[in-house]
Protein backbone atom coordinates (compact mmCIF):
# COMPACT_ATOMS: atom_id res chain seq x y z
CA UNK A 1 0.00 0.00 0.00
CA UNK A 2 2.62 2.47 1.18
CA UNK A 3 5.17 1.47 -1.46
CA UNK A 4 2.42 1.59 -4.12
CA UNK A 5 1.68 5.19 -3.24
CA UNK A 6 5.35 6.18 -3.28
CA UNK A 7 5.83 4.42 -6.62
CA UNK A 8 2.93 6.33 -8.16
CA UNK A 9 4.31 9.62 -6.87
CA UNK A 10 7.78 9.11 -8.37
CA UNK A 11 6.41 7.64 -11.59
CA UNK A 12 4.27 10.75 -12.04
CA UNK A 13 7.22 13.07 -11.34
CA UNK A 14 9.95 11.36 -13.37
CA UNK A 15 9.04 8.54 -15.73
CA UNK A 16 5.56 9.71 -16.70
CA UNK A 17 6.13 13.45 -16.42
CA UNK A 18 2.97 15.15 -17.61
CA UNK A 19 4.74 17.93 -19.51
CA UNK A 20 7.51 15.92 -21.11
CA UNK A 21 5.93 12.55 -21.82
CA UNK A 22 2.22 13.38 -22.15
CA UNK A 23 2.86 16.89 -23.55
CA UNK A 24 0.14 18.59 -21.53
CA UNK A 25 -0.02 22.05 -19.96
CA UNK A 26 1.93 23.59 -22.84
CA UNK A 27 0.31 27.06 -22.99
CA UNK A 28 1.71 28.35 -19.68
CA UNK A 29 4.78 26.23 -20.34
CA UNK A 30 5.66 28.52 -23.23
CA UNK A 31 4.27 31.86 -22.12
CA UNK A 32 5.33 31.77 -18.45
CA UNK A 33 8.76 30.17 -18.72
CA UNK A 34 10.56 33.43 -19.42
CA UNK A 35 11.93 33.72 -15.90
CA UNK A 36 12.28 31.57 -12.81
CA UNK A 37 10.07 33.68 -10.56
CA UNK A 38 6.90 33.50 -12.68
CA UNK A 39 7.60 29.85 -13.52
CA UNK A 40 7.82 28.78 -9.89
CA UNK A 41 4.81 30.95 -8.95
CA UNK A 42 2.68 29.24 -11.57
CA UNK A 43 4.11 25.88 -10.53
CA UNK A 44 3.09 26.24 -6.90
CA UNK A 45 -0.41 27.45 -7.82
CA UNK A 46 -0.77 24.40 -10.09
CA UNK A 47 0.35 21.98 -7.36
CA UNK A 48 -2.30 23.42 -5.06
CA UNK A 49 -5.19 23.50 -7.52
CA UNK A 50 -4.50 20.09 -9.09
CA UNK A 51 -4.31 18.33 -5.74
CA UNK A 52 -7.42 20.02 -4.34
CA UNK A 53 -9.54 19.36 -7.45
CA UNK A 54 -8.47 15.70 -7.55
CA UNK A 55 -9.49 15.38 -3.89
CA UNK A 56 -12.96 16.77 -4.72
CA UNK A 57 -13.48 15.12 -8.13
CA UNK A 58 -12.75 11.56 -6.97
CA UNK A 59 -15.63 11.32 -4.45
CA UNK A 60 -17.98 13.16 -6.84
CA UNK A 61 -17.25 10.67 -9.63
CA UNK A 62 -17.21 7.47 -7.61
CA UNK A 63 -19.88 8.26 -5.00
CA UNK A 64 -22.36 10.30 -7.05
CA UNK A 65 -21.93 9.84 -10.81
CA UNK A 66 -21.19 6.08 -10.87
CA UNK A 67 -24.13 4.99 -8.65
CA UNK A 68 -26.46 7.18 -10.75
CA UNK A 69 -25.04 5.78 -14.04
CA UNK A 70 -24.40 9.28 -15.32
CA UNK A 71 -20.68 9.00 -16.16
CA UNK A 72 -21.52 10.61 -19.50
CA UNK A 73 -21.72 14.09 -17.94
CA UNK A 74 -18.38 13.65 -16.13
CA UNK A 75 -16.66 16.29 -18.33
CA UNK A 76 -19.19 18.99 -17.44
CA UNK A 77 -19.07 18.12 -13.75
CA UNK A 78 -15.26 18.10 -13.65
CA UNK A 79 -15.07 21.48 -15.38
CA UNK A 80 -17.65 22.96 -13.01
CA UNK A 81 -15.71 21.69 -9.99
CA UNK A 82 -12.44 23.08 -11.36
CA UNK A 83 -13.91 26.50 -12.12
CA UNK A 84 -15.62 26.66 -8.73
CA UNK A 85 -12.49 25.56 -6.86
CA UNK A 86 -10.34 28.17 -8.56
CA UNK A 87 -12.90 30.88 -7.84
CA UNK A 88 -13.16 29.80 -4.20
CA UNK A 89 -9.39 29.69 -3.78
CA UNK A 90 -9.13 33.18 -5.17
CA UNK A 91 -11.70 34.46 -2.67
CA UNK A 92 -10.12 32.65 0.30
CA UNK A 93 -6.67 33.96 -0.60
CA UNK A 94 -7.97 37.48 -1.05
CA UNK A 95 -9.62 37.41 2.39
CA UNK A 96 -7.03 35.60 4.52
CA UNK A 97 -3.71 35.68 2.67
CA UNK A 98 -3.50 38.99 0.82
CA UNK A 99 0.29 38.78 0.48
CA UNK A 100 0.06 35.36 -1.17
CA UNK A 101 -2.77 36.62 -3.35
CA UNK A 102 -0.67 39.50 -4.60
CA UNK A 103 2.03 37.14 -5.87
CA UNK A 104 -0.04 34.14 -7.05
CA UNK A 105 -3.34 35.87 -7.82
CA UNK A 106 -2.63 36.59 -11.46
CA UNK A 107 -2.08 32.89 -12.23
CA UNK A 108 -5.31 31.61 -10.75
CA UNK A 109 -7.76 32.54 -13.57
CA UNK A 110 -5.33 30.96 -16.08
CA UNK A 111 -5.44 27.64 -14.26
CA UNK A 112 -9.13 26.99 -15.02
CA UNK A 113 -8.34 26.44 -18.67
CA UNK A 114 -5.08 24.61 -18.06
CA UNK A 115 -5.28 21.11 -19.47
CA UNK A 116 -3.36 19.36 -16.72
CA UNK A 117 -6.02 20.06 -14.09
CA UNK A 118 -8.66 18.30 -16.19
CA UNK A 119 -6.15 15.71 -17.41
CA UNK A 120 -5.35 14.55 -13.88
CA UNK A 121 -9.04 13.96 -13.17
CA UNK A 122 -9.48 12.09 -16.47
CA UNK A 123 -6.38 9.90 -15.97
CA UNK A 124 -7.47 9.10 -12.43
CA UNK A 125 -10.82 7.83 -13.73
CA UNK A 126 -9.31 5.98 -16.74
CA UNK A 127 -6.74 4.15 -14.62
CA UNK A 128 -9.21 3.36 -11.86
CA UNK A 129 -7.10 4.63 -8.94
CA UNK A 130 -8.32 4.50 -5.33
CA UNK A 131 -8.64 7.70 -3.29
CA UNK A 132 -5.17 7.77 -1.68
CA UNK A 133 -3.51 6.77 -4.96
CA UNK A 134 -5.42 9.51 -6.81
CA UNK A 135 -4.27 12.18 -4.37
CA UNK A 136 -0.64 11.10 -4.64
CA UNK A 137 -0.91 10.82 -8.41
CA UNK A 138 -2.25 14.39 -8.54
CA UNK A 139 0.50 15.63 -6.24
CA UNK A 140 3.21 13.84 -8.22
CA UNK A 141 1.91 15.03 -11.57
CA UNK A 142 1.82 18.67 -10.52
CA UNK A 143 5.24 18.48 -8.83
CA UNK A 144 6.60 16.94 -12.05
CA UNK A 145 5.11 19.74 -14.14
CA UNK A 146 6.59 22.36 -11.79
CA UNK A 147 10.00 20.67 -11.98
CA UNK A 148 9.90 20.75 -15.78
CA UNK A 149 8.82 24.41 -16.09
CA UNK A 150 11.42 25.58 -13.54
CA UNK A 151 14.21 23.75 -15.41
CA UNK A 152 13.07 25.25 -18.73
CA UNK A 153 12.86 28.75 -17.24
CA UNK A 154 16.37 28.42 -15.83
CA UNK A 155 17.72 27.27 -19.21
CA UNK A 156 15.97 30.16 -20.99
CA UNK A 157 17.48 32.66 -18.55
CA UNK A 158 20.96 31.26 -19.23
CA UNK A 159 20.30 31.21 -22.98
CA UNK A 160 19.41 34.88 -22.98
CA UNK A 161 22.91 35.73 -21.70
CA UNK A 162 24.79 33.92 -24.44
CA UNK A 163 22.23 33.09 -27.09
CA UNK A 164 22.01 34.37 -30.62
CA UNK A 165 18.68 32.82 -31.60
CA UNK A 166 17.41 33.16 -35.21
CA UNK A 167 14.40 35.46 -35.47
CA UNK A 168 11.77 32.92 -36.50
CA UNK A 169 12.83 30.63 -33.69
CA UNK A 170 12.64 33.15 -30.87
CA UNK A 171 10.04 32.66 -28.15
CA UNK A 172 7.94 29.53 -28.66
CA UNK A 173 10.32 27.88 -31.14
CA UNK A 174 13.41 27.82 -28.96
CA UNK A 175 11.35 26.82 -25.91
CA UNK A 176 10.12 23.79 -27.85
CA UNK A 177 13.69 22.79 -28.72
CA UNK A 178 14.75 23.09 -25.07
CA UNK A 179 11.69 21.06 -24.05
CA UNK A 180 12.55 18.39 -26.64
CA UNK A 181 16.09 18.05 -25.33
CA UNK A 182 14.77 17.85 -21.78
CA UNK A 183 12.22 15.21 -22.85
CA UNK A 184 15.05 13.17 -24.38
CA UNK A 185 16.97 13.26 -21.12
CA UNK A 186 13.85 12.34 -19.14
CA UNK A 187 13.57 9.17 -21.24
CA UNK A 188 16.67 8.13 -19.31
CA UNK A 189 14.49 7.76 -16.21
CA UNK A 190 12.18 5.22 -17.85
CA UNK A 191 12.31 1.80 -16.27
CA UNK A 192 13.11 3.10 -12.78
CA UNK A 193 9.49 3.03 -11.66
CA UNK A 194 6.38 2.02 -13.53
CA UNK A 195 2.91 3.44 -13.22
CA UNK A 196 0.23 1.07 -11.81
CA UNK B 1 -11.33 43.91 -66.21
CA UNK B 2 -14.72 43.44 -64.64
CA UNK B 3 -13.75 39.94 -63.52
CA UNK B 4 -10.65 41.35 -61.89
CA UNK B 5 -12.73 43.96 -60.13
CA UNK B 6 -15.14 41.35 -58.83
CA UNK B 7 -12.24 39.25 -57.63
CA UNK B 8 -10.74 42.25 -55.89
CA UNK B 9 -14.05 43.05 -54.24
CA UNK B 10 -14.36 39.44 -53.17
CA UNK B 11 -10.98 39.46 -51.45
CA UNK B 12 -12.08 42.44 -49.44
CA UNK B 13 -15.43 40.91 -48.58
CA UNK B 14 -15.57 40.20 -44.88
CA UNK B 15 -16.33 36.51 -45.22
CA UNK B 16 -13.31 35.78 -47.39
CA UNK B 17 -11.07 37.85 -45.16
CA UNK B 18 -12.19 35.88 -42.12
CA UNK B 19 -11.42 32.61 -43.90
CA UNK B 20 -7.97 33.75 -45.02
CA UNK B 21 -7.12 35.11 -41.58
CA UNK B 22 -8.11 31.93 -39.83
CA UNK B 23 -6.14 29.70 -42.17
CA UNK B 24 -3.00 31.80 -42.57
CA UNK B 25 -2.44 35.03 -40.64
CA UNK B 26 -4.11 34.06 -37.39
CA UNK B 27 -3.52 30.36 -37.84
CA UNK B 28 -4.16 28.97 -34.36
CA UNK B 29 -1.10 26.74 -34.28
CA UNK B 30 1.79 28.89 -35.50
CA UNK B 31 0.27 32.39 -35.44
CA UNK B 32 -1.21 32.38 -31.99
CA UNK B 33 0.57 29.24 -30.68
CA UNK B 34 -2.64 27.96 -29.13
CA UNK B 35 -3.88 24.42 -28.61
CA UNK B 36 -0.45 22.91 -29.00
CA UNK B 37 -0.81 20.26 -26.29
CA UNK B 38 -3.08 18.31 -28.59
CA UNK B 39 -1.12 19.26 -31.70
CA UNK B 40 2.02 17.73 -30.21
CA UNK B 41 0.59 14.78 -28.37
CA UNK B 42 -1.57 13.05 -30.98
CA UNK B 43 0.31 13.77 -34.22
CA UNK B 44 2.30 10.52 -34.30
CA UNK B 45 -0.19 9.04 -36.80
CA UNK B 46 -2.09 10.75 -39.62
CA UNK B 47 -5.38 9.01 -38.84
CA UNK B 48 -5.30 10.37 -35.27
CA UNK B 49 -4.59 13.86 -36.63
CA UNK B 50 -7.57 13.71 -39.01
CA UNK B 51 -9.93 12.48 -36.30
CA UNK B 52 -8.73 15.09 -33.82
CA UNK B 53 -8.84 17.87 -36.42
CA UNK B 54 -12.40 16.99 -37.37
CA UNK B 55 -13.42 16.86 -33.71
CA UNK B 56 -11.87 20.24 -32.88
CA UNK B 57 -13.36 21.85 -36.02
CA UNK B 58 -16.83 20.56 -35.17
CA UNK B 59 -16.62 21.87 -31.60
CA UNK B 60 -15.24 25.21 -32.86
CA UNK B 61 -18.04 25.80 -35.38
CA UNK B 62 -20.79 24.63 -33.02
CA UNK B 63 -19.50 26.65 -30.05
CA UNK B 64 -19.02 29.81 -32.12
CA UNK B 65 -22.54 29.41 -33.48
CA UNK B 66 -24.17 28.95 -30.06
CA UNK B 67 -22.13 31.61 -28.25
CA UNK B 68 -22.73 34.12 -31.04
CA UNK B 69 -26.48 33.53 -31.02
CA UNK B 70 -26.56 33.94 -27.24
CA UNK B 71 -24.11 36.86 -27.14
CA UNK B 72 -26.72 39.45 -26.12
CA UNK B 73 -28.10 37.42 -23.21
CA UNK B 74 -24.88 36.10 -21.65
CA UNK B 75 -23.98 38.26 -18.62
CA UNK B 76 -20.35 39.28 -18.96
CA UNK B 77 -19.43 38.06 -15.47
CA UNK B 78 -20.68 34.57 -16.25
CA UNK B 79 -19.32 34.29 -19.76
CA UNK B 80 -16.33 32.03 -19.03
CA UNK B 81 -18.48 29.43 -17.29
CA UNK B 82 -20.99 29.63 -20.16
CA UNK B 83 -18.23 28.93 -22.70
CA UNK B 84 -17.13 25.99 -20.57
CA UNK B 85 -20.61 24.46 -20.40
CA UNK B 86 -21.25 24.85 -24.15
CA UNK B 87 -17.81 23.48 -25.07
CA UNK B 88 -18.07 20.53 -22.66
CA UNK B 89 -21.46 19.54 -24.09
CA UNK B 90 -20.14 19.43 -27.65
CA UNK B 91 -17.01 17.55 -26.58
CA UNK B 92 -19.19 14.91 -24.95
CA UNK B 93 -20.97 14.51 -28.31
CA UNK B 94 -17.65 14.13 -30.16
CA UNK B 95 -16.34 11.68 -27.57
CA UNK B 96 -19.39 9.44 -27.84
CA UNK B 97 -19.49 9.60 -31.65
CA UNK B 98 -15.84 8.51 -31.79
CA UNK B 99 -16.46 5.73 -29.26
CA UNK B 100 -19.42 4.44 -31.27
CA UNK B 101 -18.07 4.62 -34.82
CA UNK B 102 -14.26 4.68 -34.55
CA UNK B 103 -13.43 2.67 -31.41
CA UNK B 104 -9.78 2.10 -32.44
CA UNK B 105 -9.06 5.80 -32.93
CA UNK B 106 -11.00 6.65 -29.79
CA UNK B 107 -8.75 4.28 -27.83
CA UNK B 108 -5.60 5.73 -29.39
CA UNK B 109 -6.64 9.30 -28.55
CA UNK B 110 -7.62 8.31 -25.00
CA UNK B 111 -8.05 11.24 -22.60
CA UNK B 112 -7.02 13.74 -25.28
CA UNK B 113 -10.57 13.84 -26.68
CA UNK B 114 -11.83 15.10 -23.33
CA UNK B 115 -9.00 17.61 -23.28
CA UNK B 116 -10.48 19.40 -26.32
CA UNK B 117 -12.45 21.26 -23.62
CA UNK B 118 -9.32 22.98 -22.38
CA UNK B 119 -7.96 23.59 -25.87
CA UNK B 120 -7.50 27.35 -25.71
CA UNK B 121 -8.37 27.87 -29.40
CA UNK B 122 -12.07 27.25 -28.83
CA UNK B 123 -12.42 29.53 -25.85
CA UNK B 124 -10.11 32.06 -27.49
CA UNK B 125 -12.30 32.29 -30.59
CA UNK B 126 -15.48 32.46 -28.48
CA UNK B 127 -14.07 35.36 -26.47
CA UNK B 128 -12.27 37.20 -29.28
CA UNK B 129 -14.72 36.72 -32.14
CA UNK B 130 -18.08 35.06 -31.41
CA UNK B 131 -19.00 37.49 -28.61
CA UNK B 132 -18.67 40.44 -31.01
CA UNK B 133 -19.92 39.19 -34.38
CA UNK B 134 -23.11 37.83 -35.90
CA UNK B 135 -23.93 34.14 -36.16
CA UNK B 136 -22.90 33.59 -39.77
CA UNK B 137 -19.49 35.26 -39.49
CA UNK B 138 -18.79 33.50 -36.18
CA UNK B 139 -19.51 30.07 -37.63
CA UNK B 140 -17.31 30.96 -40.61
CA UNK B 141 -14.51 32.07 -38.30
CA UNK B 142 -14.82 28.79 -36.40
CA UNK B 143 -14.59 26.87 -39.66
CA UNK B 144 -11.56 28.86 -40.83
CA UNK B 145 -9.68 28.29 -37.58
CA UNK B 146 -10.70 24.64 -37.69
CA UNK B 147 -9.26 24.25 -41.20
CA UNK B 148 -6.06 26.05 -40.23
CA UNK B 149 -5.64 23.88 -37.16
CA UNK B 150 -6.48 20.61 -38.92
CA UNK B 151 -4.02 21.32 -41.73
CA UNK B 152 -1.28 21.89 -39.17
CA UNK B 153 -2.11 18.63 -37.40
CA UNK B 154 -2.09 16.63 -40.65
CA UNK B 155 1.17 18.19 -41.82
CA UNK B 156 2.95 17.45 -38.52
CA UNK B 157 1.53 13.93 -38.44
CA UNK B 158 2.56 13.24 -42.05
CA UNK B 159 6.16 14.24 -41.33
CA UNK B 160 6.32 12.29 -38.08
CA UNK B 161 4.61 9.15 -39.36
CA UNK B 162 6.72 9.01 -42.52
CA UNK B 163 10.01 9.34 -40.66
CA UNK B 164 9.08 7.28 -37.60
CA UNK B 165 7.18 4.36 -39.13
CA UNK B 166 7.78 4.74 -42.88
CA UNK B 167 4.03 4.88 -43.53
CA UNK B 168 1.22 7.36 -44.17
CA UNK B 169 -2.26 6.16 -43.14
CA UNK B 170 -0.80 2.68 -42.86
CA UNK B 171 0.56 2.61 -46.45
CA UNK B 172 4.31 2.19 -46.78
CA UNK B 173 5.89 5.24 -48.47
CA UNK B 174 9.60 4.92 -47.76
CA UNK B 175 12.04 2.87 -49.90
CA UNK B 176 13.08 -0.59 -48.79
CA UNK B 177 15.90 -0.64 -46.29
CA UNK B 178 14.66 2.57 -44.64
CA UNK B 179 15.61 2.83 -40.97
CA UNK B 180 12.74 4.14 -38.86
CA UNK B 181 13.50 7.21 -36.74
CA UNK B 182 11.54 5.89 -33.77
CA UNK B 183 12.36 8.92 -31.62
CA UNK B 184 10.08 11.06 -33.79
CA UNK B 185 7.06 9.05 -32.64
CA UNK B 186 7.99 9.82 -29.04
CA UNK B 187 7.49 13.14 -27.19
CA UNK B 188 10.98 14.58 -27.97
CA UNK B 189 10.28 14.11 -31.68
CA UNK B 190 7.03 16.02 -31.30
CA UNK B 191 8.87 18.96 -29.76
CA UNK B 192 11.60 18.98 -32.41
CA UNK B 193 9.28 18.67 -35.43
CA UNK B 194 6.98 21.36 -34.06
CA UNK B 195 9.82 23.79 -33.40
CA UNK B 196 11.12 23.38 -36.95
CA UNK B 197 7.56 23.88 -38.24
CA UNK B 198 7.26 27.05 -36.13
CA UNK B 199 10.63 28.30 -37.40
CA UNK B 200 9.65 27.86 -41.07
CA UNK B 201 6.10 29.20 -40.86
CA UNK B 202 6.92 32.15 -38.62
CA UNK B 203 9.80 33.16 -40.87
CA UNK B 204 7.52 33.06 -43.93
CA UNK B 205 4.59 34.77 -42.20
CA UNK B 206 7.02 37.28 -40.61
CA UNK B 207 5.62 36.86 -37.12
CA UNK B 208 7.97 38.18 -34.48
CA UNK B 209 7.61 37.86 -30.76
CA UNK B 210 8.69 40.51 -28.34
CA UNK B 211 9.91 37.95 -25.86
CA UNK B 212 13.64 37.37 -26.12
CA UNK B 213 15.42 34.04 -25.84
Amino acid sequence: MFTGVITIFFAAVLTHNIALSYILGMCPFISLSRNMKTASGMGFSIIFVVTVTAMINWPIYHLILVPLHSEIIAYIVFMAVIAATVQLLEMIMEKFFPVLEASFGIFLPLITVNCIVLAVSLFMVLRDYGYIKSVFFALGTSVGWTLAIVIIAALREKLRLVGDVPKGLQGPGITMIIAGTLALSFIGFSGIVGIK
Amino acid sequence: MSILNTLKKLTYAKGVRILLNGVWKDNPAFGMVLGICIALAITNRVENAIAMGAGVSFVLVATSFIISSLRNIIPSRLRIITYMLVISSFVIIVDNLLKAYFPVISKALGPYVGLIITNCIIMGRAEAFAMKNNVLYSALDGLACGIGYTSTLILLAAVRETLAFGTVLGIAVTPAGWTNWVVLAMPPGAFFVFSIYLWITRTIAKIETDCGG
